[in-house]
């Protein structure tokens, strides 16, 4: 049995050819349908010119994706908004006349006061900075600490590879959010809060992760032949990992990055809101959701504002990871 | 497969120490004193401080203040919490309560997450898949404490279709809420999970192959692709049952569920260091036998992963 099915020399169907009346015989599939590639679309390949990379193919994708072009447009908004927060609120969100305690919306103060007297939307827009802060510079961390040692970890394997899987897995046996917890209300911690405690702690329970995917895609790569073959042009072992394997080992990272960047805003509002994240002075929606939590009877929209601006930023994340997925993966991309 | 079941349980052991450790030494090695912490930072009598650093053993080098702290957790002395507690006796006490809640989340979000995760993957692209997609997108997005204040206020409060807060013994009906908002951020998962699972196992060359040999479509559906896609599902699972046990912090602390979850929070505002450093211990026993569990199911499940 040499002869494999393949859509080549499967069995056809026979079509009756029409002659003249309309036939209205049903033909019935007895097989699977098969995946047949119209003939317009094999036409329209050109085959001069070089194949394009991976990223400028998914590049290619992505333009024509709404997930891609949605999730884009709102971290691009975001973004923004965390730069330049007075193009979009001229209110001070730090003056809080107590006259305007739990007031509703009125002209030049859309989403009404908060306990404080502190205007809502103004706060909602300032406290993008912090969020969006945290975000970013954990995910930079956790790329720094997790892709180095999952890419040594995975290159080199042997004895370094246990020991830094074992590392890995002790982290891991800490639930990020369990970590940061117990990691924060130390006294180290708790005196000193700022932005920066709350990165290192989201780094230092979040790197393992990254590591994880790291290793795996450098492990698929590392033995691939443009590998074998720079090293036989006399490229030393290390700089064919810089080169070579890291470069084409990015695509799951950047993926995994993109959804653990929402995760780790979750988590810094998470951790806010239990008393142990960014000290009440910095404004942030974790913060915001937290101080109006002891109203939410009376007063849910204080609550609800941050919340929202909070869940469409982590959304835009994890739906720009999701766009990335799909654009990256070849296998997924063929239909 | 005993191999395979000793090998994993002996790559437990470093991971085991090493948590502890790590924890340990969070809590009693950093900067800052953790008796000092105990009197909100005021000057202590020194004969009181001397007394305090004897119980905890805190007089002792970091090593075998530590050997003391493993010898403890394993035979289950753990002290006494400041209002003079066994804190064995106040686990005890919480753990069932988050058992319960755990084993309620679960099966919330297998049932659901299955049954929607197998409908939207088989009709791929359809509208009920895509407002699945969607929805699931937004429950991810959500972080967990606004789902369950909204969810409080909503279903609790403005249509007391349920106790807002659960009472002090916890009794099942009262845990219904608190179970759906626990389980709703992993029945997502479960959903997106189960739907690529399904849509990618429904091109798979056997799938062909039982629809080419005439078996009904509810056949195929049900025995060959849903049995194939379920593998990943149930390991998730598996391991979600893992960090649910390990007790949820905030769904607990905003319904007021006296599980270990509060607990822990409870002793970690209140500074009582000694009570963190045990319930931490336990969770992360918990975690580690849970996904040791999870691997050795995956293997009984999969035949293709080899034991190795």
């Amino acid at each position: 049995m040499s002869e494999k099915l393949t859509p080549e020399n499967e069995p056809r169907i026979p079509v009756t050819p029409r002659l003249g009346k309309k036939s209205t015989r049903v033909i019935e599939h007895f097989v699977a349908p098969l995946e047949e590639t119209p003939l317009a679309a094999v036409d329209s390949v050109s085959e001069g010119g070089a194949p394009l990379s991976l990223w400028a193919e998914a590049w290619r994708n992505l333009r024509k994706q709404p997930l891609f072009i949605i999730s884009a447009l709102l971290i691009l908004l975001v973004i923004v908004v965390a730069i330049a927060p007075q193009w979009f609120s001229s209110v001070d969100p730090t003056s809080c006349p107590l006259a305007d305690s739990a007031e509703g919306p009125r002209a030049g103060h859309p989403l009404g006061f908060n306990l404080q007297g502190c205007d809502v939307y103004a706060r909602m827009i300032h406290g993008t900075r912090a969020s969006l802060m945290v975000g970013i510079f954990t995910t930079i961390g956790v790329l720094i600490i997790g892709g180095t040692m999952g890419a040594l970890a995975g290159y080199y394997g042997g004895w370094l590879d246990a020991i830094l899987a074992r590392l890995g897995d002790i982290f891991f046996a800490l639930p990020l959010i369990l970590g940061a917890i117990v990691m924060m209300q130390l006294p180290a911690f708790r005196d000193n809060r700022s932005i920066w405690t709350v990165v290192l702690v989201l780094v230092i329970f979040g790197w393992p992760q990254i590591a994880r995917i790291t290793r795996g895609a450098v492990i698929e790569n590392r033995n691939a032949d443009y590998v074998t073959a720079s090293k036989a042009l006399g490229l030393s072992r290390f700089s064919a990992l810089v080169k070579h394997v890291i470069p084409n080992s990015l695509a799951p990272i950047i993926v995994v990055a993109s959804i653990s960047l929402g995760t780790f805003i979750v988590a810094e509002a998470t951790l806010s809101f239990l008393g142990l994240g960014l000290p009440p002075s910095i404004m942030s929606w974790g913060n915001d959701i937290s101080s109006a939590q002891p109203q939410v009877r009376n007063n849910p929209s204080v609550l609800l504002w941050p919340a929202v601006a909070l869940s469409i930023a982590v959304l835009s994340f994890i739906m720009l990871g999701d766009a990335l997925r799909d654009a990256l993966d070849p296998k997924a991309r063929k239909r | 497969m005993v191999m395979f079941t000793l090998r994993r349980f002996l790559q437990l052991i470093p991971v085991f120490f090493g948590a502890t450790l790590l924890v340990y030494f969070l809590v009693f090695a950093t900067p800052g004193d953790p008796i000092a912490a105990l009197s909100g930072g005021k000057p202590m009598a020194p004969a009181v401080e001397a007394a305090l650093r004897a119980q905890y053993n805190l007089d002792q080098p970091f090593w075998i203040q530590y050997g003391l702290y493993l010898k403890n957790l394993v035979t289950m002395n753990l002290g006494q919490t400041f209002s003079g507690q066994e804190v064995a006796a106040v686990i005890a006490r919480a753990y069932p309560v988050t058992a319960r809640l755990a084993i309620m989340a679960l099966v919330f979000e297998a049932f659901f997450g299955v049954l929607f995760g197998v409908i939207a993957g088989l009709r791929k692209g359809k509208l009920f898949d895509s407002t699945v997609l969607v929805a699931s997108l937004l429950v991810i997005a959500v972080p967990t404490f606004v789902l369950g204040f909204v969810l409080q206020l909503v279903v609790g409060v403005q249509l007391g279709w349920a106790k807002p807060t659960v009472s002090g013994s916890a009794p099942w009906n009262e845990l219904i809420l608190p179970a759906v908002v626990l389980g709703l951020v992993s029945l997502a998962y479960v959903i997106r999970l189960t739907r690529a699972s399904i849509s990618e196992n429904m091109n798979a060359d056997y799938v062909r192959t039982a629809t080419a040999k005439g078996l009904s479509r509810r056949r195929v559906v049900v025995v060959h692709i849903l049995r194939n896609s379920l593998i990943p599902v149930v390991t998730f699972l598996g391991a979600d049952l893992g960090s649910l046990m390990g007790g949820a912090i905030v769904t607990e602390g905003i319904f007021n569920v006296p599980g270990i979850g509060n607990l822990l929070y409870k002793a970690i505002l209140k500074g009582e260091s000694a009570t963190v450093v045990a319930v931490v211990g336990i969770l992360v026993i918990v975690f580690v036998v849970a996904n040791l569990v999870v691997d050795l199911l995956y293997a009984v499940l999969d035949p293709r992963i080899r034991y190795v």
